[in-house]
């Protein structure tokens, strides 16, 4: 095929009418998508504001999955119960998310102490978590998960909005996409929202954003700036662990060794674009997601005619890099434009002898 | 006697904290295997720790061939090594190794097969040359990137990782793949294949040509950091960029060249992995190389000679591990566990300082503490 | 400027700290120090730069802990473990450095940490205004509560600083060192201020290292050399001279004996030249000058006013943006560091450790930082060790850098003999322009008078000086000739003879223009 002979302007076009077409139907898998990037952003946006980088959510969020999975798996298995009519929850799933969260906690508990006690490099610190996570669930993964082929919880279930409320005109398919999810998915729109108003709003907020600026300064007015630290960059690990649960507990039903697959650091990239905020972050991820979702549907309904000619004749390498690509553009694109907290990524240290 | 002494004196204090980081780490992965056997078909089985390090120790050293097998697993590590250490010493963290070292060995493997024919010096000069330079150019990316727009070379490196790994699988599923294989991989090295010392001896047969480079790499890395300017430029920019400007020198072009060096190492390290060790390359290799990389910086301080021994043991324990597996049945896996707590300590060095009662020990990540100087700020105004 | 000498406050002291030490690895920091200070009463602590001051109240408001010593409020012994402990027992402390979040607004830096609170979780803001423009009121301060504080002048800074502790009800305020970076107007200005708090019967600590300062405002003066009190004064019974002595522990020249100036031919030549800054406003406009071989021409001006971008673009930091500079008849303008080092520029930056040196590497390394690529120490790509080793030597013993040997790091050597690297690799270069970026900024007096005498030395042999110094008195002290340069223009230039403080002080603050709105930085955007 000659490439000249397709028409770009007609193609352009073709475009723009498939993404409107396709758009009720990838905005559902979008939303699902970015859950665990944009909760994986939450908990960059919390520990950046504090001053503390977090290059190690990747490995707080495979932490989370694999013992969420691990411990979810083996309730399941010593008392089996019947799932509720809503999501689909069993015990088994719920504990499993609570042990996500505490593993994910766990270890940013250990980030905070590598970086703000011990004064470590931070991105060392992270790049260690990191290779730490991958390297514990890998051994675990043999030891336990592997000779257990039937180990396994399921899955929470996508909630089924009322039909009054998806066929209402014009957002009745925006409120599909929102509520047509499982439950952490779903709350990921209001956790960013009540982050977005803590951290302009309220005491924690400014003192949040205070420490990450100039942390002498809220030291000498009486805030403990290793404390809220600590507090913070383990609060935030919760959300990384929310975003592993999602991955085994809401998105597969099964743990695979690095499954995470680089969201963790597109997490950092949406951080950035989204300007250290919760909603524009949360912006950045459903725009990762989206070049995602938009290869499953060309894949699932490929449109026809000359874009569909295009489009399916780029290799499918090519879709599966996109995500990764378009944080690079991102990043290149974005950074030299938006200032990170000031302080980020430098140790307080109290009593400095100059 | 009391020259060695002299000479451990002066050592200590840069050696001591590694040395007690990979101590303790063995006690801890112990301690981890031991305690998992609990939950195990197998059970709980005291002698677990014995087991694990004598298949480890045994597997690595144990004969000629397992020493062989140790060196071609440390080659590599040697190359990728540097490669991240001398982005250290620049500031940068490449977590990148991995994207340019498989760029490297696809290179190298597609030019390697379809010079199979050609003179052997020729062959192994064009597809060495191949994956050095695809690596430099897979350096060169995230190296240009940081210096004209400020993307932080973490993010960058580790998305070129992803993309790298599937123009990979694309290249070897289409253009490289060779017919008559039941499975996609690239065709035949021939000529192109390095060297080794199987004419000496049977056991020898995995001992190939790119040992050789990757011992030459180190005292050449070492002269180009301390002995040559631009090694002093390239110091200088990693511990303090506005003292580079100051001084004259152009941090953005500098970033870009060391981490085009970089990836040229990373490149190198898969160039010699396809051509001694491997021969073909498929469209999902895996390999450890990228984490492994980054922590034998780490424990080698960034210092060519450090990494040269980190490098070693790394190597022994990848070696180690299967025979490991097989004498222990703990999973070969247990590796990357000490490698994990390994950087702990190395991180924490304050509790290995503590626990050995070391004083005024140089920090340990003391090369990288300009890493984060840069984050989220365009460096070149 | 002595008008007010004022009789001593009565009564018991409001604060006592006894037998204060605090040792720091290497340094005595502070030796066994008494202070008293009494209900209503400013009182100064004197000492040069290293003495021990800001050691001494840091300990007081709970940043450093003391190794030994007591600290009594009214007579009671206190514990101050941390500034929550300090502000509790109403201590306030206006730091050099100001403490304040750049991009937070002026309330919320001041409610920081003592926030007004809607319910338990969110800031009352309307409170919070209405509480500091109250305060703000009283003081008779014009700050508007919801401006960011990146966007005020140093002189609003120090008020939002001011406001700060008063909005915490201290009865003890500390200012250190707190006219650094003021025009001698704005100084006038925080003296009214600091009297009248004094007045209201709060206890005024004021850290300085001026004299002049310290005789105008205080009513008592305690000396403090190398973590020692070493005599206490009333500003009626004392003079400078007096003071200096007890300072420095030796008889000092107030002034430097900088001679007669014999300038010869123009070296450097700036027309018309603009700069712009990172955010891309002009900084510096249209600004026009020439130094002649042979003279030292100073340029003042509070800092932020375009200095640092003038600066970097005469250093081949930053591209100007339209304008010429010429070095010996040569069109430099816009020629890289590197070009002009070789032309014969040397520069002796601001900021020495951000970037003047390299503090992890050794030494020798910093002394050949600008020259390592040059003959003899280097031979094109490859370093010469023996001869930067040869050249190390022969500085340190030349510029009396007190260091064990060549090899030792940078970072463990003390800030005067680490500007002396910095002198020793940039004053032996040959020389055509040298440029100084507040030179003895944070120094003893020894070094201080060390780098002086070295500058003038060069200004005679020859050399083409431009000093730029938010420190006027050093301006004053050192310049042939005094330019003035106000939100990105050199608004005048005058002789360094005959030079008045109080001109140039005015000329600062307001650009020679309308005064009346002082010196308040457009810095919106």
């Amino acid at each position: 095929m000659d490439p000249t002979s397709i028409p770009v302007l007609g193609v352009l076009i073709q475009l723009v009418g498939y993404l409107v077409e396709v758009l009720p139907d990838i905005a559902p898998i979008a939303i699902g998508l970015a859950a665990p990037i944009a909760l994986g952003a939450m908990c960059g946006v919390i520990g950046e504001r504090s001053g503390v980088v977090n290059i190690g959510i990747e490995g707080m969020m495979l932490m989370a999955a694999f013992v969420g999975f691990l411990v979810a798996g083996f309730v399941a298995q010593t008392f089996p119960a019947t799932p509720w009519p809503i999501f689909g929850a069993t015990p088994a799933l719920l504990i499993g998310i609570v042990a996500a969260v505490l593993a994910a906690m766990a270890v940013a508990l250990l980030h905070a102490w590598l970086s703000v006690s011990v004064r470590a490099d931070q991105i060392i610190s992270g790049t260690i978590i990191n290779i730490a996570a991958l390297g514990l669930t890998g051994y675990f993964n043999r030891l336990w998960i592997a000779p257990n082929p039937r180990l396994g919880a399921g899955t929470f279930q996508s909630f089924i909005p009322p039909a009054e409320l998806t066929e209402l005109p014009l957002v009745g398919w925006l409120l599909k996409a929102f509520l047509n999810q499982g439950p952490i998915a779903m709350s990921v729109i209001v956790i960013v929202i009540v982050l977005q108003v803590l951290l302009f709003r309220s005491r924690w907020g400014l003192r949040t954003r205070a420490v990450g600026e100039h942390p002498a300064a809220a030291d000498t007015v009486g805030i403990d700036v290793l404390l809220l630290r600590y507090r913070n960059v383990v609060l935030a690990g919760a959300f990384a662990g929310l975003a592993g649960a999602y991955l085994t507990l809401e998105a597969t039903g099964a743990f695979q060794n690095g499954m995470t697959t680089g969201r963790g650091f597109i997490a950092l990239a949406a951080v950035i674009f989204g300007r250290w905020t919760p909603i524009g972050a949360f912006g950045a991820a459903l725009l990762f997601s989206a070049s995602d979702a938009l290869a499953v549907a060309i894949a699932l309904r490929p449109p026809t005619g000359h874009l569909g000619d295009l489009l399916t004749a780029i290799p499918s390498e090519f879709y599966a890099s996109l995500p990764y690509l378009l944080t690079i553009i991102v990043l290149a694109g974005v950074v030299g434009r938006s200032i990170a907290p000031a302080a980020v990524g430098r140790p307080y240290a109290k009593e400095s002898q100059a | 006697m009391s020259r060695l002494r002299g000479l451990w004196a002066e050592a200590r204090p840069v050696v001591a904290v590694p040395l007690g980081a990979v101590v303790l780490a063995m006690i801890v992965a112990s301690v981890v295997a031991l305690l998992s056997s609990f939950f195990t078909e197998a059970g709980f089985d005291p002698s677990l720790p014995f087991k694990v390090f004598v298949g480890l120790f045994g597997g690595a050293f144990g004969g000629l061939d397992h020493i062989v097998n140790t060196l071609v697993n440390a080659t590599p590590l040697v190359l990728a090594g540097l490669a991240v250490g001398f982005g250290f010493k620049a500031g940068l963290f490449n977590i990148g190794a991995q994207g340019q070292f498989l760029l490297g060995a696809v290179a190298a493997a597609g030019v390697g097969a379809a010079l199979n024919e050609a003179p052997p010096p020729l062959a192994i000069g064009a597809a060495v040359s191949a994956g050095t330079l695809a690596g430099a150019a897979w350096g060169f990316i995230p190296g240009a990137l940081k210096a004209w727009t400020g993307a932080h070379e973490v993010v960058t490196t580790i998305m070129l990782n992803f993309i790298g790994a599937s123009l990979v699988a694309f290249l070897v599923l289409n253009l490289l793949q060779a017919p008559g294989f039941s499975f996609a991989r690239t065709g035949d090295l021939g000529n192109a294949a390095l060297p080794n010392a199987g004419f000496l001896s049977a056991d020898l047969g995995r001992l190939h040509l790119g040992i050789l480079l990757a011992l030459l790499a180190v005292p050449a890395v070492w002269w180009l950091l301390y002995r040559s300017t631009i090694g002093f430029e390239v110091r200088t920019v990693g511990a303090n960029p506005d003292a580079a400007r100051y001084a004259g020198m152009r941090p953005g072009l500098l970033i870009i060249f060391t981490m085009t060096a970089s990836g040229l190492l990373a490149g190198l390290a898969g160039a010699t992995e396809i051509l001694g060790t491997s021969h073909y390359m498929i469209a999902s290799y895996g390999t450890s190389v990228g984490f492994d990389s980054i922590a034998v910086a780490l424990l080698g301080r960034s210092h060519p000679v450090g990494i040269l021994f980190a490098a070693l043991l790394f190597g022994a324990l990848r070696a180690g591990a299967g025979p490991m597996q097989l004498e222990a049945h703990v999973p070969s896996e247990l590796v990357d566990v000490i490698q994990a707590v390994i950087l702990l300590f190395l991180a924490a060095d304050l509790i290995v300082r503590r626990l050995f009662r070391l004083r005024q020990a140089k920090r340990g990540i003391e090369a990288v503490e300009t890493a984060t100087e840069t984050y989220g700020r365009k460096l070149v105004t | 400027m002595d008008d007010e000498t004022g009789a001593l406050p009565e009564g018991a002291p409001a604060l006592e700290m006894r037998r204060i030490t605090k040792r720091y690895p290497g340094v005595l920091a502070n030796d066994e120090i008494d202070l008293d200070v009494r209900p209503g009463e400013i009182h100064a602590l004197l000492g040069e730069n290293g003495a021990g001051k800001t050691t001494l109240v840091n300990i007081l408001y709970g940043l450093a802990a003391p190794d030994e010593g007591e600290i009594l409020l009214d007579g009671r012994p206190v514990r101050i473990a941390s500034p929550s402990d300090a502000i509790a027992q109403g201590i306030g402390m206006v730091h050099q450095h100001f403490m304040l979040v750049p991009v937070l607004t002026v309330a919320e830096n001041i409610i920081l940490g003592d926030e007004t609170m809607t319910g338990l979780v969110f800031v009352d803001r309307d409170e919070a205004r209405r509480r500091i423009r109250a305060l703000a009121q009283q003081f008779g301060f014009d700050i508007d509560p919801e401006a960011r504080v990146e966007t005020l002048s140093v002189g609003v800074q120090q008020r939002v600083e001011i406001l700060k502790a008063l909005y915490r009800q201290v009865r003890i305020l500390v200012l250190d060192e707190p006219t650094a970076v003021l025009t001698p107007q704005e100084t006038e200005e925080i003296f009214a201020v600091l009297r009248r708090l004094a007045a209201e019967g709060h206890s005024i600590i004021f850290i300085s290292h001026k004299l002049y300062e310290v005789l105008s405002i205080a009513d008592r003066i305690t000396v403090i050399r190398r973590g020692k009190v070493v005599g206490s004064r009333v500003p009626a019974e004392t003079s400078e001279e007096e003071l200096a002595e007890l300072m420095v522990g030796r008889e000092v020249q107030l002034s430097v004996d900088r001679g007669e100036s014999h300038p010869t031919e123009p070296i450097l030549r700036v027309a018309n030249l603009r700069v712009r800054d990172d955010r891309g406003r002009e900084v510096v406009r249209d600004v026009g000058f020439e130094v002649r071989a042979g003279e030292i021409l100073g340029i003042a001006g509070v800092a932020g006013n375009g200095q640092d971008e003038l600066v970097q673009a005469l250093t081949g930091l930053r591209r100007p943006s339209a304008g010429k500079v010429l070095m010996a008849g040569r069109d430099v303008t816009g020629a890289s560091a590197r070009h002009l080092g070789g032309a014969g520029l040397g520069y002796v930056p601001g900021d020495r450790q951000r970037f003047g040196l390299v503090l992890s590497f050794p030494l020798d390394d910093n002394l050949v930082l600008t020259s390592y690529h040059r003959q003899p120490f280097a031979r094109g790509f490859v370093r010469d060790e023996a001869a930067i080793d040869a050249w190390a030597e022969k500085a340190i013993a030349r510029f009396d850098i007190r260091a064990p040997s060549a090899t030792v790091l940078e970072s463990t050597l003390s800030g005067g003999n680490q500007q002396k690297t910095v002198v020793a690799r940039e004053f032996s270069r040959d020389l055509k322009v040298l440029i100084l970026d507040q030179p003895t900024r944070g120094l003893d007096v020894g070094s201080i008078e060390f780098i002086h005498k070295l500058t003038i030395a060069k200004r005679d042999a020859g050399a083409a000086i431009l000093l730029v110094s938010a420190e006027l008195d050093e301006v004053l002290e050192l310049s042939d000739r005094i330019g003035v340069m106000y939100r990105g223009e050199i608004v005048s230039i005058s002789d360094g003879s005959t030079a008045n403080r109080e001109e140039i002080g005015l000329l600062m603050a307001t650009g020679g223009r309308e005064s009346g709105e002082g010196a308040t930085l457009e810095r919106a955007g």
